[in-house]
């Protein structure tokens, strides 16, 4: 037990108590939280700053506004309807066409305006929240899939996850829905989780529930050196994002968009630690190298280099 | 050094916490450990009479506290009788009166009365009354010649009073006692007549009624003593013991030459019955008066200065942050993930009252109801402060139907059901359905188990009565569980779960 916690600790695996207590305690202030929990504030904020997010189309904060939601979905074919505060991909609806007055969903089914309005009322009175708190809807931008990790994907969308310690990107996964998952991008659920090298942006082994595979479970296709396309201006936004929130260690959600490329979906104050698995090397190193180096890396272009030069993979043999 | 500011507070609170505590284990010499030993009575008098149909007033004496002694806890069963009561020579007296009474009457007055054993005895209260004689014709004489007898071989006070009581008792051959006591044969009378010989002596004396604290008895007897005032003090005098010491378990009632049932008004045939039983009532004013922590009148700012009822509660409060200790431990250090911070405390909290194999039983039943009722609540997509009132509706329903049904059943043990925290359920039960939504039931499944798991042995620790006696005894522990919980609070190594979780992490780097 203890030599399996030496080995642990030898290697730098990064644990919830530590995170807590020496990263996330010390370096995100609480104030600045809600612009992380908020995806409508992270949003706007984001916006200001430059930083490419999926259009927002419009919003529903209060009840009276929701009969009026279709001023919003009438002038788009394509949208997508989350909750400002949800998780877990839960209460998301992607809306892909309209037959006449039914919205067409990603799903293959339909949904007619009275319960579009239904799922609007459940947003707003807190059903996806994470405590339960009443809720804003957001009606955004649809993304349109680079088909980079179509061959990987079983359902669901693949998002890119990033940790960024004091602006500089430290670590770097990819999460592939699965059947098990059902679509949904949580690695706990049954996704599969990919590592990506931070110098290359090329996809390494991938970890499914504690195993190393090298190919998909549903699709058989293999994992291992995808290369993301644009990865030094994801690692560029990467790098702006902490100034942004004002948050030091935080986890960025993006998403890969055909036509306008890289797209952040949300920042996030208290990563997962999962990230470790997939890239089967904890984090401690990575984030001691930081900590000890950042009053040298002034500008972001400063912080990539400082990642692309240092953060070279070196995976942790079974 | 990281964190030196944290250490140094935790540092200082623990040695203050467990400097004061060695000093009042050692030094002082408070008990570590609880009082095992019974030292509880349960007393209780039943006096009834004959009303004669207008009012009736019945006046009796009823003890307080004494030397040793402690009145734990007292009740009266009196239907339709008002109560007042007051003090008489010296006595607490409590009066029943009722405006209009026909035929038996039946009054119970019980008590708990609690001994220290170790303890100093106070002095017996009280100012002395130099006692006029009343003596006159042949028993004046008699007793004159008794005291002369004695006068020869009595050196003090002490020994006067023991030779008079040798001289009264039955077994006696002196003619003189034969006078004074004529038809006397009781105790109490043969001790009436020995005030009457010491007032002559201008020994202030009174008679002392009591009741001697045995194992359990059915229709107990009263005993009666002696006291007299000698050397600035009552010293106690008891006529059936060989060496007329008084022992340890006469437990004092009432002083006086008067009968215990003081007087009735409106009533006939009065008599009456006491039943004594040795009971294992909480013993918490232990060995305290042993130690010369009273001296140092630190006493009077402990916990012990408080009326017993509310020590007994905090007994309860104080052994609170041990549960959440381990609580603590069983989060931040080995993994476990309950439902809510508090809420396996306060599921043994109610474990303590209800009996844990009952509490577990009563708390499954009401979780499992509230929870099928919350699944369909989500199928109506409630707000959430109406979706929880409902759920508290809902677990205050079950509780009060377990309850009814136990009743029905004569199950007591079910009545118990009202002492669990129904908010803390409510909220439970809310992040049970949470969870459940979001990770699975297989997840909700095992926060469950963690959660009683840990209830269960917050329990065990909590309801121990070492822990309940340490906690009482000394409280300046929790200092040191203060500073244990800081230092947790930066803990940052792994928690044992986490070691199962990385496992695939455990291997070397290339």
């Amino acid at each position: 037990m203890f030599g399996r916690a030496y080995r642990l600790w030898q290697n730098g695996v990064v644990n919830l108590n530590k995170r807590n207590a020496d990263f996330i305690l010390p370096y995100n202030e609480r104030r600045y939280y809600p612009l992380a929990d908020d995806k409508l504030l992270g949003k706007e904020l984001a916006q200001k700053a430059g930083i490419n997010v999926p259009t927002l189309y419009g919003k529903v904060e209060y009840p009276h506004e929701i009969k009026n939601y279709r001023d919003i979905t009438d002038k788009h074919s394509e949208f997508v309807v989350k909750p400002a505060h949800g998780s877990g991909g839960d209460g998301i609806l992607v809306v892909v066409g309209k037959a006449g007055d039914y919205f067409c969903l990603a799903d293959g089914s339909a949904l007619d305006p009275r319960d579009m309005a239904l799922h609007f009322n459940n947003i707003l009175a807190g059903a996806f929240s994470l405590a339960g708190q009443p809720d804003k809807a957001i009606v955004e931008y649809c993304v349109d899939f680079d088909p980079i990790f179509e061959k990987v994907t079983y359902k669901g969308v693949a998002d890119i996850r990033i940790i960024v310690f004091l602006g500089v990107p430290v670590m770097a996964m990819v999460r592939l829905p699965t059947r098990m998952s059902r679509g949904k991008a949580n690695l706990h659920q049954g996704a599969l989780g990919a590592g990506i090298a931070i110098p290359s942006g090329r996809t390494l082994m991938a970890v499914w529930r504690n195993l190393v595979v090298e190919q998909h479970p549903d699709t058989q296709n293999a994992v291992m050196d995808i290369e993301v396309p644009d990865w030094g201006g994801l690692l560029e936004m990467a790098a702006q994002s902490c100034d942004l929130t004002r948050l030091n260690y935080i986890g960025l959600d993006i998403a890969l968009d055909r036509t306008k490329g890289p797209l952040v979906l949300e920042f996030n104050a208290r990563p997962g630690l999962n990230i470790q698995i997939a890239n089967r090397e904890g984090l401690r190193h990575r984030l001691e190298l930081v900590e000890a180096n950042i009053k040298h890396l002034k500008t972001a272009a400063d912080r990539v280099l400082f990642a692309t030069e240092n953060f070279v993979p070196n995976p942790i043999q079974a | 050094m990281k964190n030196l500011h944290l250490y140094i507070l935790a540092a200082v609170l623990l040695i203050l916490s467990v400097s004061f505590f060695l000093y009042k284990a050692f030094i002082l010499g408070l008990p570590l450990r609880p009082n095992e030993s019974v030292e509880n009575w349960e007393i209780q008098a039943k006096i009834t009479f004959e009303a004669k149909g207008g009012p009736a007033k019945l006046s009796v004496f009823t003890p307080t506290n004494e030397g040793p002694f402690t009145i734990i806890d007292q009740s009266f069963a009196s239907e339709g009788y008002g109560l007042t009561t007051g003090t008489r020579e010296g006595n607490r007296i409590s009066v029943f009166s009722t405006p209009k009474a026909a035929g038996e009457q039946t009054i119970y007055y019980r008590f708990i009365v609690h001994r220290e054993r170790t303890a100093v005895h106070g002095d017996a209260p009280g100012e002395p009354v130099i006692p006029i004689p009343d003596l006159a014709g042949a028993e004046l004489t008699a007793a004159r010649g008794l005291l002369k007898t004695i006068h020869h071989e009595a050196a003090d006070d002490d020994t006067l009073v023991r030779l008079l009581l040798k001289r009264l008792a039955p077994v006696s051959q002196d003619a003189n006692a034969h006078v004074l006591l004529g038809n006397f044969s009781t105790t109490r009378e043969r001790l009436l007549v020995a005030r009457r010989v010491l007032a002559l002596a201008e020994i202030p004396s009174r008679l002392v009624t009591g009741i001697q604290l045995v194992k359990a008895q059915r229709n107990a007897r009263l005993s009666h003593w002696l006291e007299i005032y000698s050397q600035d003090k009552w010293r106690a005098f008891a006529p059936q013991t060989a060496t007329n010491d008084v022992p340890a378990n006469f437990f004092p009632w009432w002083r006086g030459d008067k009968k215990g049932i003081v007087s009735l008004r409106g009533g006939t045939h009065v008599g009456r019955s006491l039943s004594i039983a040795a009971t294992s009532a909480p013993a918490l004013r232990t060995t305290l008066h042993a130690s010369n922590w009273e001296e140092l009148g630190l006493i009077k700012f402990s916990l012990f200065a408080l009326p017993v009822d509310t020590q007994q509660i905090y007994k309860i409060i104080l052994t609170v942050p041990f549960g959440v200790f381990f609580l603590t431990i069983m989060r931040n250090v080995i993994g476990l993930r309950t439902f809510g911070t508090f809420m396996p405390v306060l599921i043994a909290i109610a474990f303590r009252e209800t009996q844990l194999v009952w509490g577990l039983f009563l708390l499954s039943v009401v979780i499992a109801i509230t929870l099928l009722t919350r699944v369909y609540l989500g199928t109506l997509r409630l707000l959430v402060v109406p979706r929880l009132s409902s759920l508290l509706i809902i677990v205050i329903l079950t509780m009060a139907g377990v309850s009814v049904l136990s009743n029905q059943l004569g199950l007591e043990r079910g009545l118990s059901v009202t002492l669990f925290p129904m908010v803390i359920l409510t909220m439970t039960v809310e992040r049970m359905s949470i969870v459940w939504d979001e990770r699975g039931p297989g997840e909700m499944l095992r926060r469950s188990f963690d959660s009683i798991l840990v209830a269960i042995v917050a329990y065990f620790i909590m309801a121990s009565s070492y822990v309940g006696h340490i906690v009482i005894v000394y409280p300046e522990l929790l200092f040191a569980l203060l500073a244990c919980n800081l230092l947790i609070g930066r803990y940052s190594g792994f928690r044992l779960l986490d070691l199962v979780r990385f496992r695939v992490l455990a291997g070397s780097s290339a």
